[in-house]
């Protein structure tokens, strides 16, 4: 398990996705209201390229027939191709939810100068201790 | 913006893809206007003043809503135009990618068939079929055409079927499913006898425009219910060809039912039976139980496949229908695109997977 420096936080603001590749894998990282969740970019169902997907929220039955809810709103992403939807923050499906999920990502931000304190060294871009940055653990 | 700390590790293997014939890809034109060079002139000023009129009442596009736009893969929209409309763009995404030998395409929009104005649909059907062979068999010669026919009026598909016969971008007749009469009645026969005539399988494929509801019980509300309605509309129209004779009169008829689910077949055949043993009377013209005629003359393609819950019932499906009748297909670019990877819920052994995959349809359409 390593850590991968993605980008500023700046880059990822809230309501937003950052594409990024971790490890050799395409990952989909997502900002609600600031809190960061990254999945995989392929969908466990039949591989559609979840980076792509539409965000929703969760539309589901009230008490009475007729009657609706819709919560959860962009934190639900639907693959383009079948249109499964995967709840960004758990990456389980609403169809099946045991048996079919999205993997995720712990994607936490870590200033510049814990970066630069800790064990880690930064290979290919420049972290400045000013910054805070979007660290996937992979 | 990507940079790794310490360890990196070793990316995923690469998936190894197996050779396939996908027996479902639907190219389509960028816009509705780059019909107009493959037809005549009397007939382009047709199209653009008045267009084509399905026979479906008072509105232009399809029945229902689909699951994404254009009901195709969001990731299938090429630089410009609509999903299906760029060669170069088919090629990357799906032929090269999924290591497609054998593509069948059906030309499913314009539903020229399905076109009230039964000379325009003779027109339209012409016009199609000349631009799959300029814009798409004879510039990568994976793709293989069906012959788009206006099969309401018998005596005109006829001639289109025979005026394309022995062309070598053609390996099947196509039809849509809806249409204004179950296709086992004699209008249609003329289909049948020239498919025979050519050595052609006739396809039908879901949907299209037959003017009455897409169940047999009436307009359903959602997308959801036409999507499962097309088993019922197959089944209906598959008994009609069985029982009016269809496969006794043209023995050599081999019937496609592209995209309407495969589960139903063994059903009904065993219904047909039962019910054939008590009134088999009524129906002298048949000399075999009905299980027997589609037995021998019917294929499915897969997509969009049943996924049984649990898996293993997949096994008894195909075993009912005959591994040597399932033909694998993805519904390339369209939203319910099945992965050929993926898209079988359970694993066959080698000599189905490559009878399923790639072998029937060869067969089938002469590319042994």
């Amino acid at each position: 398990m390593a850590r991968h420096v993605i980008a500023p936080a700046s880059a990822l603001p809230p309501g937003e996705r950052l594409v990024a590749e971790v490890a050799g894998r395409k990952v989909v990282i997502f900002n609600l209201d600031g809190a960061y969740f990254g999945l995989f970019g392929r969908c466990p169902h039949q591989g559609g390229d979840l980076c792509l997907g539409r965000t929703t929220g969760l539309v589901e039955a009230g008490a009475e027939p007729g009657e609706y809810s819709y919560t959860r709103r962009g934190e639900i992403l639907r693959c383009p191709w079948h249109g499964w939807e995967f709840d960004i923050r758990t990456g389980r499906s609403r169809a099946e939810p045991a048996r079919v999920r999205a993997k995720t990502y712990d994607v936490e931000v870590k200033s510049g100068a814990e970066l630069f304190d800790g064990p880690y060294q930064a290979e290919t871009i420049v972290v400045s201790i000013e910054q805070d940055y979007i660290v996937v653990q992979a | 913006m990507n940079m790794e700390l310490p360890a990196r590790p070793k990316p995923g293997s690469a998936i190894v893809r197996p050779t396939i014939a996908d027996c479902d890809i639907h190219p389509c034109l960028a816009k509705p206007s780059d019909i107009l060079p493959y037809l005549p002139k009397r007939w382009q000023d047709h199209a653009m003043t008045y267009g084509m009129l399905p026979r479906h009442g008072y509105q232009s596009g399809p029945a229902y809503p689909k699951g994404q736009p254009d009901a195709a893969r969001l990731d299938s929209w090429p630089p410009d135009g609509r999903p299906g409309s760029d060669l170069s763009f088919m090629q990357a995404q799906h032929l090269d990618a999924n290591q497609v030998e054998l593509g069948i395409m059906t030309v499913i929009a314009p539903a020229a068939g399905a076109a009230q104005n039964l000379d325009y649909s003779a027109a339209l059907a012409r016009a199609l079929n000349e631009w799959q062979v300029a814009e798409w068999a004879s510039k990568d010669s994976r793709l293989k055409a069906s012959i788009v026919i206006p099969y309401e009026d018998g005596a005109a598909a006829a001639a289109e079927i025979d005026h394309w016969a022995g062309h070598d971008a053609f390996v099947q007749v196509l039809l849509l499913s809806r249409t204004a009469e179950p296709l086992g009645q004699r209008r249609y026969w003329p289909i049948y006898e020239a498919a025979q005539r050519a050595r052609l399988p006739v396809g039908v494929h879901a949907f299209g425009y037959g003017g009455y509801p897409v169940t047999a019980g009436g307009w359903p509300s959602y997308y959801i219910e036409e999507m499962v309605g097309h088993s019922q509309c197959c089944q209906a129209l598959l008994t009609s060809m069985v029982i009016e004779g269809v496969f006794e009169r043209y023995p050599g008829t081999r019937m496609v039912l592209i995209e309407a689910g495969l589960a139903w077949l063994p059903s009904l055949s065993w219904r047909l039976d039962k019910h054939w043993s008590r009134m088999r009377d009524e129906t002298p013209h048949l000399r075999r139980p009905p299980s027997e005629y589609i037995r021998d003359h019917v294929w499915l393609t897969t997509q969009p496949m049943e996924e049984p819950e649990k898996r293993k019932h997949f096994h008894d499906i195909v075993e009912w229908i005959g591994i040597d009748r399932l033909l694998f297909a993805t519904d390339y670019p369209h939203w319910d695109f099945d992965d050929p990877l993926w898209a079988v819920p359970v694993k066959l052994d080698e000599a189905a997977r490559q009878a399923l995959f790639l072998d029937n349809a060869k067969a089938l359409y002469g590319r042994a």
